[in-house]
């Protein structure tokens, strides 16, 4: 299978006044053309700044890469100038932002902001380029394309804008496309049409997709594989009916269970007691330990390393030797 | 009225005007918010109620407090009628009915500890010594799982499903019978949301509450309410048993909307209904049937005749022509 995306030992840091915020700290995943990887976590766990860090658009000088390598398509783009990256975003990777009126500029005309990349990128006229617009926009399902490629994004509504957005994302026919929350801020009716044209377009274009919510239904709809995250690591990965049908870790476990089962009736949930560990306080050990129902001595000293298991990795002591893996 | 209705809202509208001015600056534009609403709560239940962004979930649950005022319509409470009292009046009526807000963040003054935040209700409200009023907050925070030490702290020293423990205990203060959440657990985190709705439903046990819930949480909803309506630009389209509505939703827009939730389970795929089109805008909603622009079913008839909220059986009530 071709590989597009290969994240290895990846670190992204922040350092505030506060102290340093390990948000990303040692995070690998890879990803074939046509397949669509759903990143999961709470809040706070690093999807986005694994996401920015993919693009290479971390906020400096706070933020840093420090440790890692990213390879799109064998090429390690830690290694390329900004230059290269311009080149690089927008075009073979694109990213759809979780807000999308801030990610559309007020004042100009949809189909101007798709062309802009269009000319950029592919050396289009503007003739050519509105052609093009015209015809992203009927692929993204937008009505009167002719007529809506003229328009101002504050005249579109909520779901219009956001496939706008993934519109501009695929003009150019990226091989890697990262969707950080694409439909979080959408309605259920206007998420399913969103989630059922992304199906389309990967099938359609073979895009490779990286997508990034909160949502594990959205996940289980159109993701191929999971990777699991908590407080800056992975914490499991594996494939989609894999991980919901057997999730090993005790995280994942319990955050599939607190999800209220709209065809069975309990009293209570059941929950995750506790809460997410200060990024400025990380314990020493497994970071979901002071939460954990299983946790152990060494859970509390080691940091578990992220083990396989027939292609389905987890970083848990349950699953392997706790004599092993890092102190600290 | 029968003895368990706890709440009763008749023919509810409430009209914004817009700024705008109609076709010749003639008329001013209203955004019909909420247009002419009838359901009621019993004693002790949860009424949740769902529907798009914008349809008149939030507005219908203030105008039921008076936090905004109703254009026309009557709410009931325990058989008296809120719109018709005074200012005076209205306060002894904010004992009873409270209110929870969607954002955590934003519900919870920034410059108040958390012992003045709670302790305020008791101060417009009760004569009470301050060494009482701080008994009872203690006895608060115990209740919603604060610790005592918290009362000390400002709401930026603690995380979002704290603040929200918080704004549930001070809407508690005073022992109302009726609360109103409004979407009170969505800007929490998955493993929150259940520890936050958990709280909720023990509460409503000990305390004997009453809840309307609003959420767009279809999963939330089903799980925490015994009664659920689907609002759709301005209006109820269905209201029922819980089991019923999930099991066997009547109305074409309740059958999409429940179709379209996102199944946590990848072997379950449901028949998805996928609609077509955006919401229309509630300045200008269709005519008729307010559904039909998007409706699968729509014929001739819909965009004539608005169709009436009506008992289908076992009070399954639905607005459809063709149900
Ligand atoms: N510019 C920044 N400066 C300092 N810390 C930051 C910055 N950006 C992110 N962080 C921290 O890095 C951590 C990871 O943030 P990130 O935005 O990746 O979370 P996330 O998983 O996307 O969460 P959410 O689901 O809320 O979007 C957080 O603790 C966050 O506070
Ligand atoms: N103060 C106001 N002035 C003018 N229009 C308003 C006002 N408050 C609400 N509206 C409009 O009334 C309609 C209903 O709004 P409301 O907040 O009740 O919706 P909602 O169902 O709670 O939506 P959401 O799920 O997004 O919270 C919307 O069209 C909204 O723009
Ligand atoms: S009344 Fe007509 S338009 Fe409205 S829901 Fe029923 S069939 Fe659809
Ligand atoms: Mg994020
Ligand atoms: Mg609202």
């Amino acid at each position: 299978m071709e590989q597009v995306l290969e994240v290895k030992g990846l670190k992204t840091y922040f350092y505030t006044e506060d102290g340093v915020a390990k948000s990303v700290d040692g995070v690998d995943f890879t990803l074939s053309k046509g397949k669509t990887l759903g990143i999961v976590g709470e809040s706070g766990c690093g999807k986005s700044v694994t996401s920015l860090s993919v693009m290479r658009l971390v906020s400096e000088p706070a933020g840093k890469i420090v440790d890692g390598e990213i390879l799109f398509n064998g090429d390690n783009l830690l290694a390329k100038t900004e230059k290269e990256m311009r080149d690089i975003r927008g075009n073979r990777i694109s990213m759809i932002f979780q807000e999308p009126m801030t990610s559309l500029n007020p004042v100009f005309t949809v189909g101007n902001q798709i062309n802009e990349v269009l000319k950029l990128h592919q050396g289009m006229t503007t003739k050519e380029a509105t052609l093009k617009s015209i015809e992203m926009l009927k692929l993204v399902g937008i009505p009167l394309p002719e007529k809506r490629v003229h328009e101002y994004p504050h005249q579109l509504s909520g779901g219009m804008r956001q496939r706008v957005m993934i519109a501009m994302a695929l003009a150019c026919n990226p091989a890697l496309l990262i969707a950080d929350e694409p439909t979080t801020a959408l309605d259920v009716t206007i998420q399913a049409q969103i989630l059922e044209l992304m199906k389309d377009l990967k099938e359609r274009l073979g895009t490779a997709i990286m997508l990034v919510t909160h949502d594990l239904g959205v996940v289980a709809e159109v993701a191929d594989e999971v990777m699991v995250m908590y407080a800056g690591r992975v914490v499991e990965h594996g494939a989609v009916r894999e991980i919901f049908a057997k999730p090993m870790h005790p995280y994942t476990q319990g955050l599939l269970k607190s999800i209220p089962d709209i065809s069975e009736e309990v009293e209570f949930l059941e929950t995750i007691e506790g809460l997410v560990p200060n990024i400025y306080e990380m314990p020493a050990g497994c970071s979901f330990a002071p939460r954990c129902k299983h946790a152990m001595d060494a859970c509390r000293e080691r940091q578990p390393a992220l083990t396989y298991d027939g292609g389905h990795k987890v970083r848990c002591f349950l699953y392997g030797d706790a004599s092993e893996g890092e102190v600290g | 009225m029968s003895k368990d209705v706890l709440v009763e809202i008749k023919n509810l509208k409430v009209h914004f005007p817009t700024g705008d001015s109609g076709l010749f600056g003639r008329s001013k534009q209203v955004v019909k918010a909420v247009d002419g609403l009838d359901f009621t709560i019993r004693k002790g239940e949860t009424l949740g109620i769902v529907g798009e962004s914008g349809c008149g979930k939030s507005t219908t649950g203030r105008a039921m407090l008076r936090l905004i005022e109703p254009t026309e319509g009557e709410v009931l409470f325990e058989g008296r009628d809120i719109m018709n009292l005074r200012k005076g009046d209205l306060r002894g009526l904010r004992r009873e009915m409270q209110f929870i807000f969607q954002d955590p963040y934003a519900s919870l003054d920034p410059r108040k500890n958390v012992a003045s935040i709670i302790g305020e209700a008791f101060k417009a409200h009760e004569k009470m010594s301050a060494k009482e009023r701080n008994e009872r907050v203690q006895e608060l925070l115990g209740l919603v799982g604060l610790r005592p030490e918290h009362v000390k702290r400002y709401p930026h020293e603690f995380s979002g499903g704290q603040r929200q423990r918080i704004g549930i205990a001070r809407a508690l203060a005073l022992k109302p019978k009726f609360v109103v959440c409004d979407e009170p657990v969505s800007a929490l985190d998955v493993s929150i949301q259940a520890q936050v709705v958990n709280l909720m439903k023990e509460l409503q046990q000990k305390l004997e509450l009453t809840y309307l819930f609003i959420s767009h949480d279809l999963r939330v909803v089903k799980h925490i309410s015994n009664r659920v309506g689907v609002m759709y630009l301005g209006a109820m389209v269905e209201i029922a048993d819980k089991q019923d509505l999930y099991a066997a939703p009547r109305h074409p827009y309740t059958r999409a909307l429940l179709s379209a939730i996102p199944s946590p389970n990848p072997e379950i795929r449901r028949e998805r209904i996928l609609l077509q089109g955006d919401v229309p805008s509630p300045v200008n909603p269709p005519s008729g049937c307010r559904f039909r622009t998007r409706c699968p079913e729509a014929t001739e008839r819909c965009a004539i005749e608005i169709p009436a909220l009506k008992d289908v059986g076992d009070g399954h009530m639905v607005a459809c022509h063709y149900r």
